[in-house]
């Protein structure tokens, strides 16, 4: 999907207008990245790092089982013969430490049975080697020779052990960097896809006049077409932030497709893909909506602001739908301006509060 | 205007509210002559329906003088005498062009809460919920109504506000709940719930040619209806064991299908009836379908469950295995009433049904607090309560006020 929001110079597509000189003069900084194409990628999950990351995860998955299954047999073992084990291995006789011992093996043994993404976990058995070397070692000094001697035995067992730990932990961070560059690391990602009953062409048509978007995205508050291929973009935020750019279509495939991107000196760079087919069956239309873009405070601040209740993925389907309600019924249902009785403060808040951010997670909360 | 408005658990109140006014170009506005309490208004009433806000106008049932139209408004004109259906649909979307009214994709502003629960949204629906859109209800002087070029059918003057006004709702819930059945004739249908749905559905097997309808609850004189004015064969399962006494109805095979007309809030008796109240009261489920349940185990082998009942979210202790081994069929939804207004208008007028016979109670509008009470507790023989906001015959003064000051802008 991303290569093709950004190979809009390099396929089979074609620049708006002729106008506009080279495409690639006015390309902003958000290059093909080596995302594979979205119609290869596997529905219902979203593209970002999860997927790629399950691809190359099948060794990773086997060491990272066994290390877990170790880790709860250890874990049990020390928790629940904890003396045992110190005659064992020529600790001294702590039970309390080695119970400690236990529930942390445990409690990394089951996160590495269940956790998706392990290497936190890995790196939590490695922290944990280092520790029972420590202890083994201090063992390995003490007078009693029978004592020496079976802590020496653990240290030959449980430093092997500990060298696939690192190892693993190890390959894991560097495949989670990788992984990083492959999508970009900063960047993040919107995809929405709605049928609308409607024919593709009038799906395009309506978008393709881009004066229409605000009517249906409530927080732009304008679009000023300047040619067939550029327009300039105003964004109005709460709290009275405006923010303003300019948007180039780099392909414009009638009735098909939309690509854009922004410009250099965007607020936030971006670019995006709405694509129109016809869905099975004369059943109107399968929009799809696909957008990469730099969030200005880093991929980070993505999850911040879902928790303050601003989800772009979230927004974006709501602006979707309502296209779909506009283009389909004429106009955008709402209950906006109606009466109601008195609401008490909390009430007010959640029902007045679309434009309330506070309003917004409470309602999301309370549904 | 006044409007009867929820305020919480058990609370509802008549409110000083400012007049409803156009919003969108297919909206239209209706003086209210006549609304009714819905057995699911009690399920509001009683906090089982999540995302409701105090200060929501309630109401779904309702029909009135149409007093303002907007510009997009063609069929309707100021002065049309206008039943409402309580699904709003677009008529434009996948579901309403296949007359799935009540799955319109279009009218729920508030689709993404409904999603949350249902994992797609129903239509919006008035007076119930932010959930299911958010909309203000009926029980009120005057009312909005969107996409009124799809909804309101108008009604011809002979015909009385009791006569028609349930064509709102219960009365085509009732007779879908009875056309999913697919009757045949000498088919046995089983009622659980004689409340105006119940009833009308009753009527309704009858009129698509059920041979014999057996009609359960326990208060005397909702019995009494469905004995009487729908001819039904009564039990009451205070008295009898409703499984033993539907298979001896039906020679041991059991009723071909069974209408469960209850819905979430259901009593009963037995192990299972105290298990979902015990679990309801200690907040640990959301529905009690113990008519449900009883439902499923007396269907014959292949029959149909038919459910016009209201449930919400997770249902306990399911029969599963009995729709399986039985090869049973279920049938279930929000009533798509724009599909029935007209035959079911074309039936009363021909005066193959009255309606009206269903109404125990007719109060002016601000008694709505007692009679919620009352529906409620079921006191006082309660069974439909229509509310009259009144012919008081006080102009909307301020409406044209407020068109004027739109207009400026």
């Amino acid at each position: 999907m991303a290569t093709e929001i950004s190979a809009d110079s390099n396929e089979s597509t074609r620049p708006a207008a002729a106008s506009g000189g080279n495409p690639r003069s006015t390309r902003s900084s958000l290059q093909p990245t080596g995302v594979p194409d979205w119609s290869e990628r596997p529905p219902g999950r979203s593209l970002s790092a999860s997927y790629l990351h399950r691809r190359e995860q099948v060794l990773d998955e086997r060491i990272g089982d066994a290390l877990g299954w170790l880790s709860l047999g250890l874990g049990l073992a020390a928790l629940l013969a904890p003396r045992a084990i110190c005659r064992a291995t020529g600790l001294a006789q702590r039970p309390t430490l080695l119970r400690a011992v236990g529930v942390r093996e445990l409690t990394s043994g089951i996160a590495l049975l269940t956790q998706k993404r392990r290497t936190t976990w890995l790196w939590a058995r490695v922290l944990g080697d280092a520790m029972d070397l420590t202890l083994l070692g201090a063992a390995a000094l003490h007078p009693d020779t029978r004592r020496r001697g079976r802590a020496l035995g653990s240290l030959a067992v449980v430093a092997p052990i500990a060298a696939i730990d690192l190892a693993a932990s190890l390959q894991q961070s560097s495949r989670d960097n990788q992984r990083l560059a492959v999508t970009g690391g900063h960047e993040a990602f919107v995809e929405q896809v709605l049928v609308v009953n409607k024919s593709p062409r009038d799906c395009y048509d309506f978008w393709r006049d881009l004066t229409n978007l605000p009517r249906f995205i409530p927080a732009l508050q304008s679009v000023a077409v300047q040619d067939d291929r550029t327009s300039h973009w105003v964004l109005q935020l709460p709290g009275g932030v405006k923010l303003e750019w300019d948007c180039d279509i780099t392909a414009d495939d009638v009735g098909e497709r939309i690509v854009w991107h922004s410009r250099e000196g965007a607020p936030v760079k971006h670019a995006g893909a709405i694509r129109f087919r016809p869905a099975p069956g004369g059943r109107g239309c399968t929009v799809r909506l696909i957008m990469r873009y730099e969030p200005p405070l880093g991929r980070a601040s993505v999850g911040v602001a879902k928790l303050l209740g601003h989800d772009l993925n979230a927004e974006s389907r709501e602006n979707l739908r309502r296209f779909k309600q506009l283009i389909e019924t004429g106009e955008v249902p709402t209950t906006r301006g109606q009466p109601s009785g008195r609401r008490s403060w909390l009430g007010r808040l959640t029902a007045e509060g679309r434009k309330s951010r506070a309003g917004r997670i409470l309602r999301e909360t309370a549904s | 205007m006044k409007a009867n408005c929820w305020n919480g658990i058990g609370d509802v109140r008549i409110e000083e509210v400012p007049d409803p006014r156009i919003l969108n170009p297919r909206d239209a506005i209706v003086r209210v002559t006549s609304t009714a309490i819905c057995g699911s208004d009690l399920h509001l009433y009683d906090g089982f329906i999540p995302t409701m806000m105090a200060g929501d106008i309630l109401g779904h049932e309702f029909m009135g003088e149409v007093v303002e139209v907007g510009s997009a408004v063609r069929n309707l004109k100021v002065g049309d005498r206008v039943v409402n259906p309580f699904p709003i649909a677009c008529g434009s979307c996948f579901f309403c062009q296949s007359s799935e009214f009540s799955l319109c994709e279009n009218s729920n502003p508030n689709a993404w809460m409904a999603e949350r629960l249902w994992g797609h949204s129903p239509a919006g629906l008035f007076g119930y919920s932010h959930m299911l859109g958010g909309y203000a209800g009926g029980q009120a002087e005057y009312a909005r109504i969107p996409f009124a070029d799809i909804g309101p059918i108008k009604v011809p003057s002979h015909l009385t506000d009791e006569q028609v006004l349930f064509l709102s709702d219960i009365f085509p819930t009732g007779y879908m709940g009875a056309e999913n059945c697919s009757i045949k004739p000498g088919d046995t249908i089983a009622v659980w719930g004689c409340g105006p749905v119940g009833l009308f559905a009753i009527a309704s097997a009858y009129l698509l040619g059920a041979e014999q309808v057996i009609a359960i609850d326990r208060f005397p004189e909702r019995l009494r209806k469905a004995a009487g004015y729908c001819k039904a064969v009564t039990l009451n399962y205070h008295d009898v064991d409703v499984p033993e006494a539907l298979n001896e109805l039906t020679g041991g095979r059991g009723p071909d299908a069974c209408i469960d007309a209850v819905g979430m809030e259901a009593h009963g008796h037995g192990l299972f009836a105290t298990y979902d109240r015990l679990k309801n009261a200690m907040l640990m489920a959301t529905d009690r379908p113990t008519a449900l349940r009883e439902a499923i185990l007396a269907c014959r082998n292949g029959g149909v469950v038919s459910v016009p009942g209201v449930y919400g979210g997770f249902l306990d202790k399911l029969p599963f295995g009995a729709l399986v081994n039985k090869a049973l069929t279920v049938k279930t939804g929000q009533t798509h009433v724009q599909r029935y207004l007209k035959p079911l208008l074309d039936r009363i007028a021909q005066g193959q049904i009255d309606p009206s016979f269903v109404v125990s109670h007719t109060l002016p509008l601000h008694k709505a607090p007692e009679a919620y009470a009352m529906f409620k507790a079921k006191r006082d023989q309660c069974i439909k309560v229509v509310l009259k906001p009144g012919d008081s015959g006080r102009a909307r003064t301020d409406l044209r006020e407020n068109t004027a000051t739109r207009r400026m802008h």
